[in-house]
């Protein structure tokens, strides 16, 4: 009975009794929420485009920032070395289109996938043989990014926000705005949506399909690196966070593969459901639900939706 | 209209005793409604099909006959209207049940298992008549082996019958597009049906393999006595090899008859035929 | 030996049937079985076992497990680790409560808790598909993960929830446990693995195989012509996590001895399991295994070439160079030849049975 009460009466009346505390376990989980977009956006971007599912992306994130930390590190401005850790990325993605996908065009989802597996396995070992495999902090000072605690007070109690997450809120924000005008402004956007909706028709009109691969892997390999920043300014940096790639795949299937705002929805959904369900639910359930609350929750949501939030209803044909 | 299908088979159909309308009715469809969202791929369609005939379904291009063939066999549910086969209504029934009552099918596109072997694809038409559970199938000796054999031995009457045993063991990946259709039958027979649906069983096929192909579908009428439903584009071979004839547009009946009647009905020849022929 | 299936003739269906059709693969497989029966125990020594025969058996074990899944079923699962942690801790508890009882029966049983979760894993995959399919099994295997860090009882409280296998006799021989006799648990292994090989071929070449297969090559189909989904699918993920579940028995109590939940993480597990089936080969058997002598293999070469050139490299860049190694690897198979080793095994017979002839 207590274990009953435990999960039933008792979270409801913690929350009931201290609302302003719950509003800001709210604002963590959204918090922890963008950053879980930033690294699913990447992957749906890419997913669009190429219909790659990119684990790789988890090593993009470390790759990236390690790259601009390594260049600041020898002296270079910080401006430059984003700049540097960027150029590397586009070369990467060029290797990668080079190498990887122009020779696996037209092969299966999961073919594809168990090769990005792969790749993400080549570049962490490579990137530990480049960078050294040990921890290392992002130059926030450098960057401008706050560290300090924003107090708001609210109902005669107050809830404390970090900067930086609010830095991290606005630049995802921004950068989503951005690629939004990206997508919808550009001819070479008009071009990446064309391919997404179907290779070979686009093809068929002379769009160069594998110059837009390179160009959106390119991009996703920018949000890895903002990504990265991010998530590096919180703590630090290392190769542990490759597995990241995973956390993402509830988020994609909460919002579907090819919607960004789905993928950004899905992504504060999951942050704040796992905050919730962390703080309010933890103990009872015996502690560190996190590591696989994400996953139960797209799974409930799978069997109800399975095409995702904004994804269309998926009629079956023979 | 041209008679260009002047097979021996199709001479013989003419003198044989065709079944006629007292014949059983096997499958019939009342009143039979499908949507998707707002498209309305059915719309109240009547029709059925008696034992033993060759009943195909025509119409031109999205006028719904794959969608017949679908709600048939259990993969759409009509939304309003009843399905009676042998003389039962039959409620919402999943596709394998529906195989099992003893319904088969080829489809418009081919749907081969393509990574496994013509004998396998042909064996798994035969599964739902299998029925030593897995435990014996681990031993593979007794009761799970002489089954397996028995099977392979009807597996192999098709092959016969359809002469390919010189695929037998070729993965159908790697058969050209004739043969695979063949192979597609062939697995439609294993299960030994007692209505067949054929889905376009000529699309993108020359005269030769065309003539081959409607060798086949009257000999499976002719000597397994199976009745077939079939969709079929080629006018001339429609008009040969069917003893009846139901035409769709746009999801509605426009017509239903022998051959002929069909041919002259003014309906048919404003939205179907007056088009694309002549 | 010259490779020839000409004037094998078959006059009956049954001979057609028989598990290898070709009299020279029967050859090779049987007394390659036997070479492996007879030769290790009397030469091998415990580098060997330790380094390659252990760790080949039971992750080749796992892997053909997962090859049940994804090589013929198409279901694509990332939670092999936790359903070999499900095999190994089952094993474990039930060795450590019933002690008299025969070490085949524990792994059995071991890979029956372990199917049953795989049933339960399996459930919605009705209803859902490839990724979505593989994010379930993640996250069962974040779940097992959790639940063996967590619950104090499964690891029969030991403070860091590690796990081992206690010693256990079998016809008067130690064949578990620390002072076991290493030949002996080699052939417990080994016996443990044939079987299975086996009855995992028999099981694919008769009506339950070509119903996972028709599943895997085109879904739809396959229902409409009678086979039914669910039951297709739970059974391939019984069987498959029966498999693994057996595997990840081994592999703790017979090969490594002692664990604790990390030996488990998806990195460490999941991933090579995957890998050792892209690079034997989806949807073979052999393949299995031979990826699993692969993966094992390559550390050990590297490990002992650098040395042997007379270079002194530092063993954590090594470990970088494997991971790149293992990464490149996986590309280029899946460019090169997706059916892997077996796959250019199968084109090696091919061309031994045209020899000298080039077509």
């Amino acid at each position: 009975m207590d274990f009953l009460y435990n999960v039933s009466i008792d979270p409801i009346l913690q929350i009931v009794e201290d609302p302003v505390f719950f509003i800001q376990v709210i604002a963590e989980g959204l918090m922890a929420g963008v950053m879980y977009s930033l690294i699913a956006l990447g992957i749906c971007l890419i997913y669009k485009a190429s219909g790659v599912f990119n684990f790789a992306q988890g090593i993009f994130i470390v790759f990236a920032v390690l790259c601009m930390i390594t260049v600041f590190e020898y002296g270079v401005p910080i401006i430059p070395a984003v700049i540097v850790a960027f150029l590397v990325m586009v070369a990467l993605s060029w290797a990668i289109e080079r190498i990887v996908l122009r020779n696996m065009v037209n092969q299966e989802e999961i073919i594809m996938f168990m090769a990005t597996i792969g790749l993400s396995f080549f570049l962490e070992g490579l990137g530990q043989t480049v960078f050294g495999g040990d921890s290392k902090l992002v130059p926030t000072e450098a960057l401008h990014i706050g560290r300090d605690a924003l107090v708001i007070p609210m109902f005669g109690s107050s809830i404390r926000l970090q900067e930086l997450d609010l830095t991290a809120g606005v630049i995802a924000a921004l950068l989503v705005g951005i690629l939004a005008l990206f997508f919808q402004k550009t001819p070479v956007g008009r071009a990446l949506r064309a391919v997404a909706d179907d290779h070979q028709a686009a093809l068929s009109i002379g769009i160069p399909l594998q110059w837009m691969w390179v160009v959106v892997w390119s991009v996703a390999g920018l949000v890895a690196l903002v990504a990265g920043i991010m998530w590096g300014a919180s703590s630090s940096v290392d190769f542990s966070l490759v597995v990241i790639a995973l956390k993402a795949l509830p988020v994609l299937i909460l919002g579907g593969f090819t919607s960004v705002p789905g993928v950004i929805v899905g992504g504060l959904i999951i942050g704040v459901g796992e905050k919730i369900a962390e703080i309010y639910w933890g103990d009872a359930l015996g502690g560190s639900i996190e590591e696989w609350f994400a996953y139960l929750l797209a799974l409930v949501f799978l069997m109800f939706r399975p095409q995702g939030l904004f994804g269309e209803k998926i009629i079956e044909r023979v | 209209m041209s008679e260009t299908m002047n097979t021996e088979a199709t001479v013989e159909q003419t003198i044989a005793g065709r079944p006629d309308h007292t014949a059983e009715i096997l499958l019939s469809l009342d009143n039979v409604s499908l949507s998707f969202g707002g498209v309305k791929a059915l719309q109240d369609v009547s029709f059925d099909i008696r034992r033993g005939e060759i009943r195909a379904i025509i119409g031109p291009n999205g006028a719904g006959k794959s969608s017949m063939l679908n709600v048939i066999n259990g993969f759409y549910h009509p939304s309003e209207g009843t399905i009676t086969y042998k003389g039962e209504a039959r409620s919402d029934m999943r596709p394998d049940v529906v195989a099992r009552s003893g319904i088969a099918r080829t489809f418009q596109n081919i749907a081969l298992f393509s990574g496994m072997s013509t004998l396998d694809n042909i064996m798994t038409g035969r599964n739902t008549m299998m029925n030593r559970n897995w435990l014996w199938q681990v031993l593979h000796i007794g009761p799970a082996k002489e089954e397996e054999l028995t099977h392979r031995a009807k597996a192999e009457e098709v092959i016969d019958f359809l002469e390919i045993q010189a695929i037998r063991k070729v993965p159908v990946g790697r058969l050209p597009y004739g043969l695979q259709k063949r192979v597609e039958l062939g697995r439609a027979l294993a299960a030994e049906p007692e209505l067949l649906l054929l889905d376009e069983p000529m699309a993108g096929m020359n005269t030769e393999e065309k003539e081959d192909m409607c060798r086949f579908i009257l000999d499976v009428n002719d000597e397994f006595g199976t009745t077939i439903a079939l969709i079929e584009h080629d006018m001339s071979v429609v008009m040969d090899i069917s003893d009846r004839v139901v035409v769709l547009d746009y999801g509605i009946k426009i017509a239903d008859g022998t051959p002929d009647e069909v041919r002259g009905n003014q309906n048919v020849i404003d939205a179907y035929l007056g088009v694309s022929h002549d | 030996m010259i490779y020839r299936e000409g004037g094998q003739i078959k006059t009956s269906y049954a001979a057609d049937q028989q598990i290898f059709p070709i009299n020279q693969d029967r050859w090779i497989i049987y007394g390659f079985i036997a070479f492996l029966f007879v030769i290790p125990p009397l030469f091998a020594t415990e580098y060997h076992y330790e380094v390659i025969l252990y760790p080949v058996l039971s992750l080749g074990l796992a892997a053909l497990g997962l090859n049940i899944l994804t090589g013929y079923c198409g279901l694509i699962s990332l939670g092999t680790g936790g359903f070999m942690a499900v095999g190994a801790y089952s094993a474990f508890k039930i060795t450590t409560a019933f002690p008299d009882l025969n070490i085949f029966i524990v792994f059995i049983l071991a890979g029956v808790i372990s199917a049953l979760f795989g049933i339960l894993i399996g459930l919605p995959s009705l209803r859902i598909k490839g990724f979505y399919l593989a994010v379930t099994t993640l996250a069962a295997h974040f779940f097992i993960e959790w639940a063996i860090n967590r619950i104090d009882w499964l690891s029969n409280y030991s403070p860091s929830h590690t796990i081992g296998g206690p010693p256990r006799d079998m016809f008067g021989i130690t064949v578990m446990g620390p002072t076991a006799d290493p030949a002996a648990k080699y052939l417990i292994m080994l016996i443990v693995v044939v079987v299975l090989g086996f009855v995992a071929k028999n099981l694919i070449r008769g009506r339950v195989g070509r119903s996972w297969m028709a599943i895997r090559d085109m879904d739809i189909a396959a229902e409409l012509i009678g086979i039914k989904p669910l039951q297709t699918k739970l059974l391939a993920f019984a069987i498959s996590s029966f498999y693994i579940g057996v595997a990840g028995a081994l592999y703790v109590l017979m090969y490594l001895e002692s664990v604790d939940p990390e030996a488990f993480e998806i990195l460490t597990t999941s991933f090579p399991v995957l890998f050792m089936i892209i690079i034997g080969g989806l949807g073979s058997i052999m393949g299995a295994f031979m990826g699993a002598a692969f993966i094992v293999l390559i550390p050990v070469i590297l490990r002992n070439s650098f040395p042997a050139l007379g270079l002194d490299v530092p063993s954590h860049v090594i470990q970088h160079i494997e991971f790149m190694l293992f990464g490149g690897l996986i590309v280029f198979f899946l460019i090169v030849e997706p059916h892997g080793l077996a796959r250019l095994w199968q084109i090696v017979k091919e061309k031994l049975r045209l020899w000298p002839f080039p077509h």
